[in-house]
């Protein structure tokens, strides 16, 4: 009989392809002290308390736990984020996020290419607010270059970036929404997505990695007719979001899934150094675009939203009432949007004009340095952040004097709050771990870098 | 410029930054005190920590009496209360580059640390699980390293025979 079965000659097996070590939760015998109270969240002291080493269980048997595997390839872990849960039952003891399946190296990356190219770099980072990313660069970069930018580019950034966070959190209610079972919520939170996703189309001439705010200023003025474009945004985004008040907010299983879920006070949010929605959400009014304001931020009015409880629905409320924010303060743009350049004058740092090239040697000879060597940025170093949508963006870079960053390290907010994960699952269901990774919204281009 | 905290170690070393921060440069035995020092004095957050490797930089501004070693970890801090920004920065060297773990004071240091010592092969004294986080766990060398070869590229799958 074997006679007649057809088989290819292939080499033995070699084991497994990939190994993750000891980074994976190990069971609890492997599992050092230090480390099991890390993952139980027992280190999470505050100041005064002691710890009480009763309060860990650190002499359960493994025989009455799981742990099992969620992830990398997950349609609700956003990406590819790998969890490792020890389970009792239904419910989750330990949690450990796997990460590090998108890295990329572009921090490394970002050592080899030069400040006018670094923008199509970091722009790639969190990927659902690459105008954010663009910012925080071109603002640390300008520190350094102890530059200034004109007031016009500066709303132009401004704007570009609330849209830019109206379009990452319609994406989270979007898919916030599907996880817990709207799917509808899904269409429509693309669908309005679609709007800001067109104007960016229409300004920059890309739809997703822009490259559109640089040092010193913006790559193009805003097309003509872009207070109409921009003010449909507005009108239909508001308009529509308190149709999604109708769907979601008041909806009877929504809120059983999450209101009182995974909660978070403020003092291990601040511990664990976690910001944007997730800290204001345990009433910590923490915006930076409020505190330590950067752009124009102290020239508009508009509201830092804050929760109460720090739980699931306290984090939707946010961004949904954030949306409504930041249409507010594009409508202010649009009227107060200064005239004159879109970029800094500084010959070190723009090129000449086009119509320049043509009859000028000299401006081409400028034009082919900038874009070949790039400017040189004096000596020094620098950490700017700013607000994204997800917390905190910081850009630490480190100048040797010559065209390309020494250094470039980006404070990535969805690397730090998924901290906070293994914290918030702690003692849940396991159905409500897909509720707690949507609501820590972690983006995680942005998390492996 | 703000001042450096009651409790913060004597001798401390300090520079004016750019944007109004303060630079605080402590060896590595001021290291763990001084981040102490500021924590009790309001500075509620550490929101990032991170390395460089100086090795082809040589040349950086640092205060008299410092001498600048290989490595260095960033440790930028905030205060929510006083809306301030502190940058503690301190020296590793290139023979065992070890300094004390944030983690008993800022427990969100733990997976910063882990990146740093991922991709410089920075050591943290007192970090709980210091593993590779972003690379895969059988990665040779640290890529952020200056000394790292980029065309070299490991094969990730060990089995794999490699292209050279």
């Amino acid at each position: 009989m074997t006679d007649h079965v057809r088989t290819a000659n292939r080499p033995p097996r070699l084991g497994p392809e990939t190994s993750e070590g000891v980074q994976e939760l190990l069971r609890r015998e492997n599992t050092t002290a230090g480390e099991l109270g890390r993952e139980l969240g027992a280190v999470l002291r505050i100041d005064g308390k002691v710890l009480d080493p009763n309060s860990i269980d650190f002499e359960r048997n493994d025989d009455e736990t799981m742990i099992i595997n969620m992830g990398p390839s997950h349609p609700s872990t956003h990406g590819v984020l790998r969890l490792m849960l020890e389970l009792d039952g239904e419910v989750v003891l330990r949690t450990k996020p796997v990460i590090g399946y998108l890295h990329t190296g572009m921090e490394k990356t970002g050592e080899e290419l030069s400040y006018v190219q670094g923008a199509t770099n970091v722009t790639r980072m969190d990927y659902l607010s690459p105008v954010n990313n663009e910012i925080a660069y071109a603002l640390a970069v300008e520190k350094l270059l102890a530059i200034e930018v004109p007031a016009r580019a500066t709303w132009i950034r401004m704007m570009m970036g609330e849209l830019n966070r109206i379009s990452s959190h319609l994406v989270w209610m979007a898919t916030n929404g599907m996880d817990i079972g709207s799917t509808s919520m899904m269409i429509y939170g693309l669908r309005e997505r679609e709007l800001v996703l067109a104007f960016f189309e229409k300004t920059a001439g890309l739809r997703l990695n822009l490259n559109y705010v640089r040092p010193g200023g913006v790559a193009a003025d805003l097309p003509d007719g872009w207070e109409d474009d921009v003010l449909v945004i507005c009108d239909t985004i508001e308009a529509r979001t308190y149709e999604y008040d109708d769907l979601l907010t008041g909806q009877m299983i929504f809120r059983q899934r999450m209101e009182g879920v995974a909660p978070i006070t403020a003092e291990e949010a601040l511990a664990l150094g976690v910001t944007g929605p997730l800290l204001r959400s345990t009433g910590v009014p923490w915006d930076l675009r409020r505190s330590m304001p950067y752009l124009a931020y102290d020239e508009v009015d508009f509201d830092v939203i804050v929760g109460t409880y720090g739980d699931n629905f306290d984090r939707y409320s946010i961004r949904l009432n954030e949306i409504r924010e930041s249409v507010k303060i594009v409508r202010q743009c649009i009227a107060k949007m200064p005239l004159g350049d879109y970029r800094t004058q500084d010959p070190k740092v723009t090129p000449p004009p086009r119509a320049r090239i043509d009859e000028s040697m000299e401006a081409l000879i400028h034009h082919f340095k900038l874009f070949t060597e790039g400017f040189h940025v004096p000596i020094g170093e620098v950490y700017s952040a700013i607000e994204s949508p997800r917390g905190e963006l910081g850009c630490y870079i480190v100048s040797d004097g010559g065209p390309k960053p020494y250094r470039i390290h980006t404070r990535a907010p969805s690397f730090v709050n998924l901290q906070a994960v293994p914290l918030l699952m702690r003692g849940g269901l396991l159905s409500d771990t897909i509720t707690v990774i949507s609501t820590v919204d972690p983006v995680m281009g942005e998390v492996d870098r | 410029m703000i001042a450096l905290p009651p409790l913060a170690p004597v001798g401390t070393l300090c520079l004016e930054g750019l944007a109004t921060d303060l630079v605080c440069f402590p060896t590595r035995e001021q290291y763990f005190d001084l981040v102490a020092a500021f924590k009790s004095d309001g500075f509620e957050m550490c929101v990032d920590l991170c390395g460089v490797d100086y090795l082809t930089h040589p040349g950086r501004a640092l205060p008299e009496g410092l001498v600048g070693e290989r490595f260095e970890v960033v440790v930028n801090l905030l205060s929510l209360s006083k809306r301030q920004r502190v940058r503690i920065r301190v020296q590793a060297n290139d023979e065992r580059p070890e300094v004390a773990s944030l983690f008993d004071l800022y427990v969100g240091t733990e997976a910063m640390e882990r990146e740093a010592f991922d991709l410089f092969g920075i050591l943290f004294d007192g970090h709980p699980d210091l593993t590779r986080i972003l690379m895969p766990e059988d990665w040779e060398g640290h890529p952020l390293r200056k000394d790292y070869g980029v065309g070299r590229v490991p094969v990730q799958f060990k089995s794999a025979p490699g292209p050279r």
